[in-house]
């Protein structure tokens, strides 16, 4: 024990280790999924984005993903499935300094959590969603999500997914939000770039982020985690500024990532305030 | 993701050395520092961590260019360059 | 822009009456969805939160609601939501949640009739039980009710005292005929109104425990953005509020959930007796029932039947120690509500064998006349 002491003496801590928990890793993700480094990637936005980081607090929901806001060295909150983004909207109304981060998965934010997700954008509330897409929900062993491709197999549809998954930019951008971009964990550095912007920039920012969950999605459908982040590699193209009705994903075709939509707009704090709080 | 061609101003640029420190005890494995290295510094080691999985071992130090790559990829907070001067 | 305490004199309903003791009691968020017949609470304090700097918004539905007002409250501020029967179902998992993660705040529940869409427009008692146990697990719930438009002004501002005292969730269960009904209310001046403010935690900020109660089984509260990095889970989770997989971290939480409650019945628990002295019969009744008991335990005094009215003013935690004692000396009770009996089935438990318990119930849409409980009164004793 004594001997082991010393050894983490000598080694200088990871750079990222002021921004974890670190009496709580190893996380509980399995060897090989991207939440990890999708995490890590949101920590640097962090720290670049030269925000007080006392001021951040992230929030999750249920699933694989909603485990990050245990992990992360800020106040952190991990709420009920489907209910990051109200809860976060409250969080956010009731003290405007924070830079409110929600942090979860596609299951969460999109089949029970959907309705919070597309009211959130129509009234640009400022926060930052990240959205973890694995195409499955991983937690509860692989069902169907509505991230998942069309007759890709899961633990509820052994012979196929009969529906069609969302294009989740598209969603955002219809809804009204004010930056919208997809990368995958692959795409760490630009992934992290995109957070930071995202942080600075007022309003309502929508992050999706492609991520293997080998061990419930790929393993059913002959994808080793290896396999997945090749595919990232050699089938995505980056095209900033595509038109969202594009951004289907069909790694056949290949996938588009990068940056859709930046535009500006009041958001819901600025146009309360200018209509309530300068009343006679 | 090696280069396939040499830019014009090679011979002119400072190229950074690394050093790759490896937290081995939290490493679950996954391969991917040494999979997506673009200079292929890293091999798993052959030896188990505590948890039972072999973490990746320093092959080729002197071709570590502090990119950071295999920092940002990680998902388990467990390998880091830093610059050595 | 008006002050927060409109001291004065008003003619106001029940619901108006709710959402200015929220103000009194200094809410300063409110996460609303429109409901019959809640939506006037929502609509005034729209109104009414921004001349104090606070915030109104109307969420997309009730579950929405309700989470921001949890996450409101962990930013600091007293929040609120009110709703009625259907959005109060909406409501239970994140209720759960403000209880589990020790999370103070109000929630109103204007009931009207049920199950389902039910009756919107007209009151009834139906979802106490629900207001007990609805959300899943185990736990302890502070419950209130009102009887006039007075009373839910100060219950407002005593809901919001316990819930900030205790880190608990409290709800007050109105029903649409106080909500929507006129009465004179009186709102003192701002210094004779007691208020009390969550403990916010002192010293180091490292490695603090946000739930690690204190002397009275209550933990300190920080808010978001003060520099303590609390992680906050609906997990099972220890004094540092980390998830704890484990059957001893279960009971350490549940014994501290459920003890600071428990614990402190005779700080929380508030009744009112009419008569009960000399009482042989007692008419337990809440809410805008108590109005019809009082007005029955009047008519069988000056027919000669010693009746008394006890008005429970808390529901949950229910007054056992006082029916239990009071059993022990009167011939009968009578449980009047607007339900076919929730809260008789506990009157029931506490009197056990000793007396004989009725109900005088009701299947809700109308309030229950002094006629149908003199006749049960009557025919029973």
């Amino acid at each position: 024990m004594a001997k082991k002491n010393k050894k983490a003496e000598l080694q200088p801590a990871h750079p990222l280790d002021d921004l974890i928990r670190t009496d709580r890793i190893p996380h509980i993700w399995c060897q090989g999924c991207g939440i990890g480094t999708v995490f890590s990637a949101c920590l640097i936005g962090m720290k670049h984005s030269g925000l007080e980081l006392n001021k951040f607090a992230m929030v999750s929901g249920i699933g694989c993903s909603g485990r990050a806001a245990g992990y992360v060295n800020v106040d952190s909150f991990h709420t009920t499935h489907g209910r990051a983004i109200p809860f976060a909207t409250g969080l956010k109304l009731a003290n405007t300094d924070l830079n409110v981060i929600v942090f979860s998965g596609d299951g969460d934010l999109f089949a029970i959590g959907g309705n919070h997700f597309i009211h959130a954008a129509r009234r640009n509330m400022d926060l930052t969603v990240i959205c973890v897409n694995n195409l499955t929900y991983g937690m509860t062993g692989g069902q169907v999500a509505a991230t998942t491709p069309h007759m890709a197999r899961s633990t509820t549809t052994p012979s196929g997914n009969p529906e069609n998954p969302f294009n989740l930019p598209l969603l955002a951008f219809a809804s009204g939000a004010t930056y919208v971009a997809r990368w995958t964990m692959l795409h760490a550095r630009d992934l992290a770039e995109s957070i930071q912007v995202a942080l600075l920039k007022k309003g309502f920012s929508f992050i999706e982020v492609l991520s293997p969950c080998p061990i419930n999605y790929g393993r059913r459908n002959k994808e080793k985690a290896l396999d997945t982040l090749n595919m990232y590699q050699e089938k995505t193209i980056i095209k900033n500024g595509a038109d969202p009705s594009e951004l289907d994903i069909d790694f056949d075709k290949g996938v588009i990532l990068g940056k859709f939509i930046d535009v500006d707009k009041p958001t819901h704090i600025e146009n309360y305030d200018k209509i309530y709080r300068t009343r006679e | 993701m090696e280069f396939w061609r040499v830019p014009f101003d090679a011979d002119e640029i400072d190229v950074t050395q690394g050093e790759v420190h490896i937290l081995e005890d939290r490493c679950k494995g996954c391969g991917y520092c040494i999979e997506y290295c673009p200079r292929q510094v890293l091999e798993f080691s052959s030896k188990f961590n505590q948890k039972g999985y072999h973490p990746p071992a320093v092959r080729k130090p002197d071709n570590c260019v502090n990119c950071h790559y295999c920092e940002i990829i990680c998902p388990e907070f467990a390998i880091y360059s830093v610059e050595t001067t | 822009m008006k002050p927060a305490v409109l001291t004065g004199e008003y003619f106001m309903t029940g619901d108006v009456a709710c959402a200015e003791g929220a103000m009194a009691a200094g809410c300063l968020f409110f996460g609303g969805y429109p409901i019959t017949p809640a939506t006037e609470i929502a609509e005034h304090m729209s109104g009414r939160l921004p001349d104090v700097g606070g915030t109104y918004i109307q969420m997309e539905d009730e579950i929405a609601a309700i989470a921001s007002v949890l996450g409101a409250s962990w930013a600091g501020v007293k929040s609120m939501t009110a709703t009625s029967g259907p959005g109060f179902s909406l409501m239970m998992e994140n209720l759960g949640l403000g209880i589990c993660t020790e999370t103070p705040c109000v929630i109103v529940n204007v009931q009207r009739g049920g199950p389902s869409t039910g009756l919107p427009t007209m009151g009834a008692q139906s979802d106490m039980m629900q207001a007990r146990w609805g959300s899943h697990g185990d736990y302890e719930i502070i419950v209130m009710s009102p009887s006039s438009c007075q009373e839910i002004f100060y219950q407002t501002i005593t809901a919001f005292n316990l819930s900030e005292a205790y880190r608990i969730p409290v709800v007050i269960m109105t029903d649409e005929i106080i909500g929507h009904m006129s009465e004179k209310v009186i709102i003192p001046r701002a210094k004779e109104i007691q208020t009390v403010s969550r403990v916010k935690p002192k010293g180091k900020k490292e490695n603090f425990k946000p739930f690690k109660p204190g002397p009275n089984g209550v933990a300190p509260m920080p808010a978001a953005g003060e520099g303590y990095n609390v992680h906050v889970t609906g997990l099972t989770h220890d004094e540092k509020g980390y998830p704890a997989m484990a059957v001893e971290a279960q009971e350490e939480m549940m014994k501290r959930l459920i003890g600071k409650v428990r614990n402190n019945l005779d700080d929380i628990i508030k009744t009112e007796g009419y008569l009960l002295e000399d009482a042989e019969i007692v008419i337990v009744s809440y809410g805008v029932s108590a109005r019809t008991s009082f007005a029955a335990v009047g008519e069988a005094r000056a027919m000669g039947i010693k009746a008394g009215l006890l008005r429970l003013i808390t529901i949950w935690p229910f007054p056992e120690e006082q029916i239990k004692e009071l059993a022990e000396k009167v011939k009968g009770f009578i449980t009047v509500e607007i339900n076919l009996g929730q809260i008789h089935r506990e009157v029931q438990r506490c009197v056990g064998y000793r007396t004989p318990a009725y109900l005088v119930g009701h299947h809700g849409g109308t309030v229950i006349t002094p006629d149908q409980v003199l006749s049960v009164l009557k025919e029973a004793f």
